[in-house]
């Protein structure tokens, strides 16, 4: 009986096998299986490794080189004499360079206090999907800026260190879908030299800033930073912008609204004077164009 | 006893060559050329990692790539081509299944090169339209290479330009595919 039934199952096995591999599948994908989930890197949280003023969680493509030209205009409230700003402007000129995918490094010039400045940025983590994966992104920045004004008080002894400026700052980033990002970024901004004697040389500030996607190519940003620890008792404000990012093919154009005139992180977290509640605010906006120095290579 | 291992070694033979009617990649080579004679610079990307099975008895034939696989030289081409024209958050892949229309004229056992047929639909940018091509089977030592290019028309698949650089990229982009087929065990 056993033998039997041993025959039988095998009889049935070795006539239906054959059936079966020969049975015609409609997806015949199916047949070379599911590609396993690979960890996988999220991209275009912003337009720009810029929100606005501050850092944003995004990175420039390696091999690329970013040229930005950034303009601040007169504050509106000073109406049609100055044409609502429009007839003065802060300019500053940059040029970032993406090294690797989580490393850039930048700097610029500024006309307001002829200032110059340098960072880099690197991201120990990105955001991703699939195994081992992480739902934001860590970046750092570390920036140094240096004052080209001459001597306020050339009778005493100047040291040259007493132009500089650092600034520390972390940032931590979400996609949250493709309309939704949003970051937040401690900062830390350090003077060497300071105006007044009640001043602080540091500063601590946190930083939040996010994207709203409105369509392909427009994007709603806005970037506001709190000083928490340092700032001047008065006559100095929060800098607060709100704009919006225009892709244009090669150019992003960053139109925005800002009480801040300066453009570096220095400037623009210890010494923005304007408030939004009196329409001191300025019209600016940030051209981007992006050059692509060394051509990706392909993947063999 | 001895009688059904026989069997079934047969059996398993047959199965086996049943089995090898179907052939597959999982690095065939999809290039996406959008380069017009106005276009500032080459409009090209490369996508090595696109699957495909062919059944040789029925000469049915899939074909399924990830959009975000397809590399350019220029980092923003990249960005705008996942991001602003085939959107490839939203429709990750790029799916063909159809048949070779005159399968009959290829024998599959013997090598050489035989030009055949493609018709099926394609699915791009959600947008699924019927194609049909013609193509190279080359069979050797037991494998095939497949080759085709065949034209998509982009605003077939609700891919818009945007006017300010409509006069740049092709209307029309040409796809190259290139696939070397190795039979497939169950």
């Amino acid at each position: 009986m056993k033998k039997l039934l041993l025959h039988s199952l095998l009889g049935f096995t070795l006539l239906l096998g054959p059936a079966i591999l020969m049975a015609q599948d409609e997806d015949l994908l199916k047949l070379v299986g599911e590609e396993k989930p690979k960890k996988e890197r999220i991209k275009y949280a912003f337009k720009s490794p810029r929100v606005i003023n501050g850092h944003s969680m995004e990175f420039l493509n390696p091999g690329t080189m970013d040229f930005r030209i950034l303009h601040r205009f007169g504050q509106l409230d000073q109406g049609y004499k100055n044409f609502f700003g429009l007839d003065q402007a802060s300019m500053r000129m940059g040029f970032d360079f993406g090294i690797l995918q989580n490393l850039m490094v930048g700097v610029g010039r500024s006309t307001f206090k002829k200032e110059l400045d340098a960072f880099i940025k690197y991201a120990p983590i990105r955001q991703s999907t699939g195994p081992w994966s992480s739902p934001v992104t860590l970046a750092f920045v570390s920036g140094i800026t240096m004052d080209g004004l001459p001597w306020s008080d050339p009778s005493r002894k100047n040291f040259f260190t007493s132009r500089l400026g650092y600034y520390f700052e972390a940032i931590i980033g979400r996609k949250f879908s493709e309309t939704i990002t949003l970051q937040v970024a401690p900062t830390m901004v350090h003077r060497n030299l300071v105006a007044l004697e009640t001043d602080p040389n540091n500063v601590y500030a946190l930083g939040v800033g996010g994207r709203i996607k409105l369509s392909q190519r427009v994007a709603f940003t806005w970037d506001y930073t709190h000083v928490l620890i340092g700032m001047p008792d008065s006559g100095y404000y929060n800098p607060l912008s709100v704009g919006f990012d225009i892709e244009t093919g090669g150019h992003v154009f960053q139109l925005h609204f800002s009480n801040a005139t300066g453009m570096n992180e220095r400037a623009f977290i210890t010494e923005t004077t304007g408030r939004w509640g009196k329409a001191e605010v300025r019209f600016g906006f940030n051209l981007s164009r992006v050059f692509q120095i060394k051509k990706t290579k392909h993947k063999e | 006893m001895k009688n059904y291992f026989v069997l079934a070694a047969a059996l398993m033979l047959f199965a086996f060559s049943s089995s090898a009617q179907k052939f597959f990649t999982k690095s065939g080579k999809i290039e996406f050329d959008a380069t017009t004679s106005s276009s500032p610079e080459k409009i090209e990307g490369v996508n090595k990692t696109a699957t495909c099975v062919l059944d040789s008895k029925t000469g049915a034939i899939q074909f399924s790539v990830l959009m975000k696989g397809f590399a350019f030289e220029r980092a923003l081409m990249e960005e705008h081509f996942n991001e602003n024209y085939v959107e490839s958050n939203k429709f990750p892949r790029a799916e063909f299944k159809g048949a070779v229309a005159n399968n009959d004229v290829v024998n599959y056992s013997k090598d050489g090169t035989y030009t055949v047929t493609v018709k099926g639909k394609l699915t791009l940018h959600g947008v699924t339209k019927d194609v049909e091509t013609s193509g190279k089977l080359t069979v050797q030592g037991g494998k095939i290479s497949a080759v085709a290019t065949f034209p998509v028309l982009l605003a077939d698949y609700d891919v818009t330009i945007p006017g300010l650089v409509a006069d740049k990229v092709a209307k029309t982009a040409k796809i190259g595919v290139t696939c070397a087929l190795e039979p497939l065990k169950n």
